[in-house]
């Protein structure tokens, strides 16, 4: 057993783990089930979560890779009762049906606009071709993110 | 899931060494882990121990001096993609970087880990066999640098010894004159085929004769024969199609879930001919 330390969603914690444990194994065990598993390989980004603020796999990262580090899930989003400009804005916009890819799209979403605050649609494509929805289609996801951009505080 | 395995977090080169001598065929480097961690989950791969390298913070940087640009081996294609010194010293790499896998492989996945995997489906290899890269390697021995051309012997194969680590990709800085330009064509989560190409172009004219590699359609990065392109105005049409010519003849592409081995040779000189127009293009 390994303990490590890490900001999850902004409070600290300190947890036991096994080595082989993967970071969406450990999220989920702490009933963060926000985070999904979907192709396991990388390829889809449902289990999109931000590690220091940069997108990873969580299905496909080491959970000690969090020790020392902050880790953002789509449950760390919201403040109180007021949603993150990036949720508001993929309700408004209509841009999820089953929501299964939705987390991992509005984590990696956040990762761009933390980065480049007032991207263009082309640079939203771009960012999130490794985030596959297979029911809503894209056009209104990347409606929703460049939404958020011009809503940010 | 994976199976137990135990993580040893290297806090220097030596340690790391010292780890592959006394592990040997039971332990692998893990780095990004965007490979190594797949590969076992899919059971392809199972090693008891893993050498973590991240710790080891020399392997971290990237160093310009005035001929050489040196790469550790923990830098990831996100820094690279983002790096001010590469952009401006090697921005077609930059590019290139930007364009691997997805942000979140690019996040995690290193440079030199996507050299020692030695995939042929991968982009980085053709451009930096373009560019005249060498790989420094350090084991119980000590430290060398070899050509990336001789350090990728066939396909997930390198000339690393059982006992050494990657700590650096060094990357020559091109003279003033020099252009350089990468080329894909991807429908999967990895390249079809990738063409680079660096010359030092006086004019309209190549100064000499241009490197051209072909990348993720062979077992290894391929060169192609271009000696007779010296001199060449880069604007004559006979240049492109004496090049696609001889970029087709250049590879024996491994026919698989990217196509066959026709369609992989059809692509090759297409891509040669675009290479050479993005080059033209600055
Ligand atoms: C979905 C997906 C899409 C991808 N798409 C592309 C693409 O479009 N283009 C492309 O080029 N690549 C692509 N890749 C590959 C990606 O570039 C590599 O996965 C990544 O760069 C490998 O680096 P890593 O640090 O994750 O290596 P790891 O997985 O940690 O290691 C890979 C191998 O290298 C060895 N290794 C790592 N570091 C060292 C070292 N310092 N010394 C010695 N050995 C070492 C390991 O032992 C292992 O054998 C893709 C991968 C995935 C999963
Ligand atoms: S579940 Fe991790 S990328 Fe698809
Ligand atoms: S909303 Fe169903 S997969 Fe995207």
């Amino acid at each position: 057993m390994r303990q490590i330390s890490l900001r999850l969603n902004g409070v600290a914690r300190t947890v036991e783990i096994e080595d082989q444990v993967l970071l969406v194994e450990l999220v989920r065990s702490l009933g963060l089930t926000g985070t999904k598993v979907s192709c396991d390989t990388e390829v889809c980004g449902a289990c999109t979560v931000l590690l220091d603020g940069r997108p990873v796999s969580a299905c496909t990262t080491l959970a000690l890779e969090a020790d020392g580090r902050s880790v953002l899930t789509i449950e760390g989003l919201a403040k109180a009762n007021q949603l993150h400009p990036l949720q508001q804005a993929f309700i408004d916009n209509f841009a999820f049906q089953c929501g299964f890819c939705t987390p991992g799209m509005i984590l990696a979403a956040k990762a761009l606009l933390d980065e480049r605050p007032s991207p263009t649609a082309e640079e939203v494509r771009r960012w999130m071709e490794g985030n596959i929805c297979r029911c809503t289609g894209y056009q209104s996801i990347v409606d929703a993110v460049l939404d958020a951009a011009g809503r940010r505080p | 899931m994976l199976r137990r395995f135990e993580v040893h977090r290297a806090t220097s080169v030596e340690e790391a060494v010292d780890l592959r001598v006394r592990y040997g065929d039971d332990a692998a480097v893990y780095a990004g882990g965007t490979e190594l961690l797949l590969a076992m989950k899919l059971g392809i791969a199972r090693w008891a121990h893993l050498i973590d390298v991240k710790p080891i913070r020399e392997l971290s940087r990237v160093a310009v001096a005035r001929d050489t640009v040196r790469i550790g081996a923990t830098v990831t294609h996100w820094d690279l993609e983002r790096h001010p010194d590469v952009t401006r010293v090697l921005p077609a790499l930059a590019r290139l970087e930007a364009s691997v896998a997805n942000v979140r492989v690019r996040a995690a996945g290193t440079l030199a880990g996507n050299i020692a995997f030695a995939e042929p489906h991968a982009d980085p290899p053709a451009l930096l066999v373009a560019l005249g890269a060498r790989v420094v390697a350090r084991g119980r021995r000590g430290e060398r640098t070899l050509p990336l051309e001789e350090f990728v012997t066939g396909m997930y194969q390198t000339a690393l010894g059982g006992d050494e680590i990657l700590t650096a990709v060094e990357v020559p800085v091109p003279a003033p004159d020099a252009r350089a330009a990468y080329v894909k064509f991807q429908v999967l989560e990895r390249p079809s085929v990738g063409v680079a190409i660096v010359a030092k172009v006086n004019g309209a004219s190549f100064a000499g004769p241009p490197a051209v590699v072909v990348g993720a359609v062979d077992e290894l990065p391929r060169r192609v024969d271009t000696a007779a392109l010296a001199g060449a105005s880069l604007a004559d049409a006979r240049v492109a199609d004496a090049l696609a010519a001889s970029a087709r003849a250049a590879v024996s592409p491994v026919a698989d879930l990217a196509g066959s081995e026709e369609y992989k040779r059809h692509l090759v000189g297409v891509f040669a001919r675009r290479a050479l127009t993005a080059l033209a293009a600055g």
